[in-house]
């Protein structure tokens, strides 16, 4: 009884996995299709005969090689600024003593029902005002810190000792050494947590870039691939190369750091 | 004209927070429980098949859906035709393009309220279980009586974070619609977005963003206030 049911469950559980993975698996496999062949009746699942000239395409013709740089490039410096200043913030709210301290935190905490959209004609038109619509500064300054980085790196330095802080301030520590050889090691599980994060954040990022980056050399490649494949209906297999192109960063990241990526969910639900 | 469309996109986007919301916490929830089943081996690797798609690009993922839902060659009309189903021309029709957006919304997000909720799961005391089951509780019995009152807190934060997300429609109607076939894809941020940057008509726009604010806050103030209810009584 036991064990039929258990089968039924793997079956269901299986069923269920392939439905998830059908998506990209045909998106794989249609990226190497001959051009014409994803468009058929009945649809073909297996590409005939492998070929590539829909990835030459991309990168010769397109020139999407300049996307997927300007991509990596904007993801890993906004990546990198947002720790910094995300862990300053988080650490001062856990363990500096400041008047309107915890104050300041629940406003913060109540900003985070404000979604990104809201505030982006605003963050436009100030942009706008000082020269920074169409720069790469102006997609990075939008997510130099962010509140979820704020409160992640906070909960977690809440454990820190104090007494930790307090020897090395007795030693004659500087207060930004105490944060940088004191604090940032402790840190770091939660450090790469939000690192995954906020490189797949920023990497999957498509309206804010849109909106600030008109000059078409500077779009970033989810931008790039959304315009593309307005203008590219028909070449179904051209579009699954530069999707899997789009995808696969983000997807080895994740793969490869999986475990750090799904705490990070589970201490940002415990109650915030 | 503005009025009309700005009414439309409104009731657009409430369709798909009223009714992708509930269908996307359900589904996570069954598949939380399916997961964190004792029945089942390699959780993990199930667990991890089921978030890929919460982690894969949107834009990207928009660009394949729009061929999978392609009336003559999309794979999904050709497997409803094992079934005997007439090929729909999902992202064609008005009355079809708003629920293939929600399926693919579905999709693309449930996996992350799934781990979620399998952190909800996993802090309920096994104790309880044990208790029940030698008071002779049988399964059913256990998830109405425990399981799922425990759950209700993780569902209203899961609910609120789906909430917000599912307000934002925005890539999704860009790419695969760009807010047709007759307005019934358009969606608040889109109807922003066209407004503000591609007309210049930036208070509008301001106005739109406004609107959206109001009802995200309205939306999480009923949900909390529902919360507080819930945990008094």
């Amino acid at each position: 009884m036991k064990s039929i049911r258990s089968i039924i469950l793997h079956g269901l559980m299986i069923v269920l996995a392939i439905m998830t993975l059908i998506p990209g698996l045909w998106m794989v496999s249609a990226s190497f299709m001959p051009a014409g062949e994803a468009s058929t009746f009945p649809p073909t699942l297996v590409p005939s005969s492998i070929s590539f000239e829909h990835y030459e395409t991309l990168f010769t013709r397109l020139e999407i090689g300049k996307y997927f740089v300007n991509s990596v490039i904007l993801s890993v410096v906004i990546t990198l600024i947002s720790l910094f200043f995300n862990s300053m913030a988080g650490y001062a709210f856990a363990k500096y003593r400041f008047a309107g301290r915890d104050r300041m935190f629940r406003l913060l905490i109540a900003e985070m029902v404000i979604p990104a959209q809201v505030t982006t004609l605003p963050l436009f038109l100030m942009l706008n005002k000082v020269g920074l619509v169409n720069t790469y500064f102006g997609v990075i300054v939008a997510g130099m810190a962010t509140i979820y980085g704020i409160f992640l790196i906070r909960q977690f330095a809440l454990s820190i000792p104090d007494s930790l802080i307090e020897a090395a301030r007795m030693d004659g520590a500087s207060e930004f050494k105490i944060y940088w050889s004191v604090i940032l090691p402790l840190c770091r599980p939660i450090l790469v947590t939000l690192a995954i994060f906020t490189f797949l954040g920023t990497w999957n990022d498509f309206f804010w870039p849109l909106i600030v980056l008109t000059d078409d050399s500077m779009y970033t490649l989810p931008v790039a691939l959304a315009i593309l494949s307005g203008e590219h209906v028909q070449d179904t297999e051209l579009m699954m190369a530069g999707a899997v192109l789009t995808v696969l960063p983000v997807l080895l990241v994740f793969l490869a750091l999986q475990k750090y990526y799904i705490q990070g969910i589970m201490i940002g639900s415990v109650k915030g | 004209m503005s009025a009309l469309s700005a009414f439309e996109a409104m009731s657009n986007t409430f369709y798909f927070v009223l009714v992708g919301g509930p269908l996307s916490v359900t589904v996570s929830l069954v598949m939380a429980l399916l997961v964190n089943s004792k029945l089942v081996r390699f959780q993990s690797f199930f667990r991890t098949v089921y978030f890929v798609p919460v982690v894969t690009t949107l834009v990207a993922v928009a660009v394949v859906w729009r061929f999978l839902y392609h009336p003559r060659f999309g794979l999904l009309n050709y497997a409803l035709s094992w079934f005997g189903i007439n090929p729909v021309d999902w992202l064609g029709d008005p009355t079809w393009a708003m629920p293939a957006i929600i399926l693919l919304s579905v999709w693309k997000g449930f996996g992350y309220n799934m781990i979620i909720f399998v952190a909800g799961l996993q802090s309920i005391p096994a104790e309880l279980y044990e208790a029940s089951r030698i008071d002779g509780a049988g399964g059913w019995q256990q998830f109405k009586s425990i399981t799922l009152p425990l759950v209700v807190p993780t569902t209203f934060f899961v609910g609120v974070i789906t909430m917000i997300n599912n307000v934002q429609l925005f890539a999704e109607p860009y790419v695969m619609t760009q807010g047709g076939p007759a307005n019934s894809t358009l969606s608040v941020v889109l109807l922003m977005y066209q407004q503000g940057f591609r007309w210049w008509n930036m208070g509008y726009s301001a106005a739109i963003a406004f609107v959206l604010f109001a009802i995200i806050l309205a939306g999480a103030l009923v949900q909390s206030w529902v919360q507080k209810k819930h945990s008094l009584a």
